[in-house]
């Protein structure tokens, strides 16, 4: 019995936590990591989301469909070897049959339709445009790849050495910046189209990737490289004075060590970022580039390639311009987008 | 107008300069790579144009002393040399009489895409939330992120081809309408989207409520006040705005075949006309770097707060 006014303890309070009162005091919320907070938010933008999704419908079908299409995009149909020329493949409209398949679907054969129809030379247009639409997430995906690997070193150089280096290499940064970049691109494409660049990677695994896209991406190389480089200067510069960079310095950290271990992993969600960013704007160049000739060679379709040629028959064949322009915005579009969410999620500092 | 306001612009102006001479620069040194350098690449040079050339740059001569022969012609003479593809005809030549097609293309674009975007972005954020705000805002991130290629095609197609209302062919009469409409769009959109947020922003400040306190009618405060205001992101938007003009008069000037520079740059890649190359990417990049310039500097002058650094 607990009396007022007493200086007895009450024995009750001091025995120990029954297993469900120490059931109350755990932590009952899973522990939530910046990644899963950032996914959480990102999957709550209905936007994002969507956007995502297409993105990776239109990449597994460009991936996908091409393995076990019956036709292959740089194959003419009315070409076949030991027959004679079938003018009647092309030219297809969506759907047709060209006569010698007619003839074989009388047999009783059953043939994979043209769904979008042939082109000019008799290729089926429908995995053209697949194989076009791989071209150019593969070429976006991998300038950004390109862009990231030389704007992060430099970009982390500069912010960590600080000092001349950082005062030299932000003026060449300051000078690329201000240089009209699509007028110098398309310089650059034009000379290296017309340079020795395909008998130079003649015989390496280069080869057959062919000469104008190793030129795009010398081009993304060249002169894409510094707004990453400057963000990323940025984040250094205001993360090496945290008191966990002196301390792995004090324990004779190497700066390429500080800069790998510490830094880096510090501004990752800003790389991401703009790296997820820089993808829609490398397909659009190459869309650009591919429109003005300066694209990929003749055979492999892209995107912008497919578009142009599409100009010179557009009374007829307007659809054969409308497929490549519609997937081309929604990639660009969806991929902008979920760039957009990607940012908001996971670095709402940085939406400006 | 204070000495620091000076400094930077004196500073902008320089680095201006430090540009457009890089430009000069790289283009020259590019172009050499080409086999057998720029200017007589091709067999097909006529013998007065190999002469020309020859006389003029001193082919013979080391590559840095061509150099500034070519840098001096430019910069002193406005000399670009002679067209290898176009026989007796001086880049320069092709440049003026393809400008003065595509500035007027240029400029009317440009001057659309102000004035309708501030009046529709002013719409959308006066009207924040409601229908249309929706529409307007869907309809500018649609248009923000079609590449101008795209939006030109789709309208050759549409109005040109299927409809049938409008010439397709930029030389013809009121041709030149829908090279205008393709160029003005994604710009526009770019404005509008500007200036809604920039006028949200504005009409949240205190000095607005005060202008409605004491009785300023609801279109003065959105005139006198608020508008005003609301355009500064707008003017650092003009620089980048004409560097999409130019580069996207390339495409459309090719779609609708306009007799403009753009048209010149293009045919002049595909027919290898190295000199004529030179020449565009110089110029165009000159007006690029110069409009931002001014636009910064504008900025700089409009709004003093804005520090650069």
């Amino acid at each position: 019995m607990k009396k007022k006014l007493t200086m007895h303890l009450d024995t009750d309070s001091f025995l120990p936590a029954s297993e469900e009162e120490k059931a109350y005091m755990v932590q009952m919320r899973p522990s939530s990591t910046f990644f899963k907070d950032g996914c959480k938010r990102l999957f709550k933008n209905k936007v994002a989301t969507v956007s995502l999704i297409i993105i990776v419908i239109i990449t597994i079908a460009s991936i996908v469909i091409p393995m076990f299409w019956p036709y292959a995009y740089d194959q003419q149909l009315g070409m076949q070897p030991g027959k004679p020329v079938d003018p009647s493949f092309n030219n297809l409209f969506p759907m047709q049959w060209s006569e010698s398949e007619l003839k074989r679907i009388a047999a009783g054969e059953s043939l994979v339709p043209h769904i979008f129809g042939t082109d000019s030379a008799g290729r089926d247009y429908f995995i053209r445009i697949i194989y076009g639409t791989r071209i150019s997430l593969s070429i976006g995906f991998f300038a950004s790849i390109i862009v990231l690997i030389i704007g992060m070193t430099v970009g982390s150089i500069a912010g960590y050495v600080g000092g001349k280096v950082d005062l030299f290499i932000m003026r060449i940064v300051d000078i690329i910046y201000s240089l009209p970049d699509m007028l110098m691109i398309i310089l650059l494409a034009s000379v290296l189209k017309q340079t020795n660049l395909a008998t130079a990677i003649q015989g390496t695994p280069l080869e057959k990737i062919g000469s104008n896209i190793i030129s795009l991406f010398i081009v993304f190389a060249l002169l894409y490289w510094v707004s990453m480089a400057r963000l990323i200067r940025g984040q250094i510069l205001s993360l090496r004075e945290q008191e966990y960079v002196l301390s792995a310095q004090a324990s004779g950290a190497k700066a390429f060590w500080v800069i790998k271990k510490h830094l880096i992993p510090n501004c990752i969600s800003v790389i991401v970022i703009s790296t997820a960013l820089q993808i829609p704007s490398a397909i659009f160049t190459e869309s650009y580039l591919s429109f003005l000739g300066l694209g990929v060679n003749a055979p492999m379709p892209s995107l912008g390639s497919l578009a142009s040629d599409a100009l010179n028959g557009i009374n007829t064949y307007s659809y054969r311009l409308i497929i490549p322009a519609i997937v081309i915005s929604l990639i660009v579009l969806s991929l902008n987008l979920f760039g957009d969410g990607l940012r908001d999620a996971f670095d709402p500092k940085l939406n400006a | 107008m204070n000495s620091k306001t000076l400094g930077y612009i004196i500073k902008r102006i320089l680095l201006a300069a430090l540009t457009v001479w890089c430009v000069i620069t790289i283009t020259f040194f590019v172009m050499h790579a080409v086999p057998g350098g720029p200017f007589l690449s091709e067999k097909s040079v006529s013998e007065s144009v190999r002469q020309a050339l020859e006389a003029k740059y001193g082919l013979d001569k080391p590559l840095f002393e061509q150099y500034l022969t070519y840098l001096k012609g430019i910069v002193f003479h406005f000399d670009f040399g002679p067209s290898i593809k176009q026989r007796g005809r001086l880049v320069i030549d092709i440049i003026a009489d393809g400008m003065k097609v595509s500035a007027k293309l240029g400029v009317i674009a440009a001057i659309i895409a102000l004035i309708m975007g501030v009046l529709l972005g002013s719409c959308a954020a006066l009207n924040r939330n409601k229908f249309v705000d929706r529409l307007i805002m869907v309809i500018s991130t649609a248009f923000v992120s079609m590449p101008s290629f795209i939006m030109g095609t789709f309208l050759l197609l549409l109005f040109a081809v299927k409809l049938n209302v409008l010439p397709a062919n930029g030389a013809a009469a009121g041709g030149l309408i829908l090279p205008v409409i393709t160029l003005s769009l994604s710009p526009m959109s770019h404005v509008t989207r500007l200036t809604r947020s920039s006028m949200l922003d504005v009409l949240g400040q205190d000095y607005i409520r005060t202008a409605k306190a004491k009785g300023v009618s609801k279109w003065g405060v959105v005139f006198k006040h608020a508008l005003k205001n609301s355009l500064i992101p707008v003017i650092t938007y003009v620089g980048p705005m004409l560097a999409y003009i130019v580069t996207g008069s390339l495409v459309v000037e090719k779609i609708y075949s306009v007799p403009g520079i753009g048209r010149a740059f293009v045919n002049s890649i595909t027919s290898r006309d190295y000199p004529l190359i030179m020449g565009t990417t110089i110029v165009l990049s000159v007006l690029i770097v110069i409009s931002n310039l001014v636009s910064d500097i504008m900025y700089k002058i409009v709004d003093p707060r804005i520090s650069f650094e």
